[in-house]
């Protein structure tokens, strides 16, 4: 049974689409067919994460207005072959997104792939609705910051109450709280708010925590969704958050302290 | 041709109506002591309607400038819906500045007796209200059947209401699940038990009691219609505000050290909201 998961936050610039890009990417990794949908239809920023910009000709726009047919529109990965990229319209506006074309959409999607990621744009508008209004499981991006948090609760409340899901009277949408931009130091210098606190306010359960990295800007210029980098944490935390997506027990939550720097580092003066 | 679905509905529905009741024709006396009512009441209107009551005026011949009053008071967040009452001078001048005209008068529930309108300036439990006896408005909210309304002083407090009518009881609404910001939940003519979080921008609203087995970090407001016997329990006090029958307390400054995150109830005893811990 396939699954469709939002992963949406409310808030802008917090992650949502370097978690799609990565997420994704790490569940094609595992062997999953997978395809990740762009749902900012006017701000398309999806290809250029993962890197396939230049191959975009048509997006989920064109698909909705039954112009081309869904197997056109998708865009092979670079990087896995069991990841396929559905993008969004540049030159339209959310507007065009209607909520039975989605679902057409999803229906077909359901048919070839066992995920559907579907990278919401910020807000609570129609955009950001129609994203999370299929979703089985949501994974909500917050930043150690008091705004953010307020904006991931007011989606959860959303979800909870306006999914599709909900007004069905189904088994409520799965709701995983995934924390980027973490960084431990400014945490305990009290200038960010921890873990703890951000659970303490949104109560769901914790499927990871991505460190703050600047390794994350450069893999986006570059094209390449962060969990592919090398001896990265993010790349590391990235792939932790996919291992405990697909149930697997025993993930220690990394990246969450301070590292102790060890004698060398020391030495060498390791930020 | 196929019959066109309806475009709309004609429908009369009973809404709250916030009204200043003005005692004054000085507009310099008006605006004074509305600016000093409201101007540490930030956003407590936003883009309301509020009604202005002219009866009490309505024997002067002088008729308001009703054009900068209006945008005087959308400067405080009212938005100038209509006038009760007036002159037919007064109604006149309303009119052409844009203003609508509700019925003559009021209807004043017959439950109760005759009162002025004015009775925040008389409320002589607030210091600031008693220095000036003459107060040039009073402000009320009017709410649905006109049976019962909560007037509003200074104190940040809506005063008790003139006539209280009990609801008919239904089931305890309970809810265990978390209130998120952005939500409202309204138990109505019941009592609210909520298991999950109440978080910052969530409202519960009941017009019985309120129990919050969680910390409350939102709003709570009990007794909605006006019962003043109706209390909220909260394990953990964070709330922005908790009003009990009109009655209303926002923590600008923070919640005081011995209350907060502590489990309290909170009642009314002669329209002072009392905050009380549970356990000494």
């Amino acid at each position: 049974m396939s699954k469709v998961i939002v992963v949406t936050s409310g808030k802008g610039g917090v992650g949502k689409t370097t978690t799609s890009a990565s997420f994704s990417s790490g569940l094609a990794l595992r062997g999953n067919k997978t395809v990740v949908i762009d749902f900012d239809v006017g701000l398309r920023n999806l290809d250029l994460i993962m890197g396939c910009e230049r191959r975009v000709v048509y997006d989920i726009i064109n698909v909705i207005n039954g112009e081309v047919s869904l197997k056109q529109a998708l865009i092979k990965d670079k990087n896995c072959d069991n990841l396929y990229i559905l993008p969004a319209s540049q030159t339209r506006d959310k507007e065009a997104l209607n909520l039975e074309g989605v679902e057409r959409i999803l229906n077909e999607l359901r048919e070839t792939f066992d995920y559907i990621v579907c990278d919401s744009p910020a807000g609570i508008e129609s955009g950001a609705f129609t994203a999370m209004y299929f979703a089985d499981e949501a994974l909500v991006v917050t930043n150690p910051e008091v705004s953010s948090v307020r904006d991931s609760d007011r989606i959860l409340g959303i979800l909870a109450a306006k999914s599709k899901r909900a007004v069905d009277g189904l088994d409520p949408v799965k709701e995983h709280l995934l924390v980027t931009r973490y960084d431990p130091k400014r945490v305990e210098a009290g200038e960010m708010l921890s873990v703890t606190d951000i659970q303490e306010i949104l109560r769901i359960p914790l499927i990871g925590v991505i460190p703050e990295s600047e390794s994350v800007l450069q893999a986006s210029n570059a094209g390449t969704p962060a969990i592919h980098l090398d001896k990265s944490d993010v790349a590391e935390a990235y792939r932790d958050v996919v291992g405990r997506f697909m149930g697997e027990e025993g993930l220690p939550m990394r990246f969450v302290t301070v590292e102790k720097k060890g004698f060398f580092k020391r030495l060498l003066g390791g930020r | 041709m196929a019959r066109a679905e309806p475009a709309f509905k004609l429908k009369i529905a009973n809404l709250s109506l916030f009204v200043i009741y003005v005692n004054t024709t000085d507009m310099v006396q008006l605006k004074n002591q509305l600016d000093m009512r409201f101007s540490n009441m930030q956003d407590f209107f936003s883009n309301t309607p509020v009604a202005l009551d002219l009866s009490a005026i309505a024997n002067s011949n002088i008729s308001l400038d009703f054009a900068g009053l209006m945008s005087f008071m959308l400067n405080h967040g009212m938005h100038a819906a209509g006038v009760v009452g007036g002159s037919s001078e007064q109604r006149k001048a309303a009119v052409q500045s844009g203003l609508g005209l509700f019925p003559d008068t009021i209807e004043r529930p017959t439950l109760k007796p005759a009162q002025t309108p004015s009775i925040a300036s008389n409320n002589t439990s607030n210091a600031e209200d008693s220095n000036q006896p003459e107060s040039g408005l009073a402000i009320e909210a009017v709410v649905g059947e006109p049976n019962h309304s909560n007037t509003l002083n200074s104190n940040f407090q809506l005063q008790k209401p003139a006539a209280q009518v009990l609801p008919t009881f239904h089931p305890t609404m309970i809810i265990n699940k978390p209130v998120r910001t952005g939500q409202r939940i309204y138990a109505e003519g019941a009592n609210l038990v909520v298991l999950g979080v109440v978080n910052a921008g969530a409202e519960l609203i009941a017009d019985g009691d309120i129990h919050i087995y969680a910390p409350l970090r939102g709003r709570a407001i009990a007794g909605a219609q006006g019962n003043e016997n109706a209390r909220i329990f909260i394990h953990s006090l964070e709330a922005e505000l908790i009003s009990i029958a009109g009655c209303f307390k926002v923590f600008e400054n923070g919640i005081p050290e011995n209350l907060r995150g502590k489990p309290v109830q909170v009642y009314l005893d002669c329209s002072d909201l009392i905050i009380q811990p549970l356990l000494s």
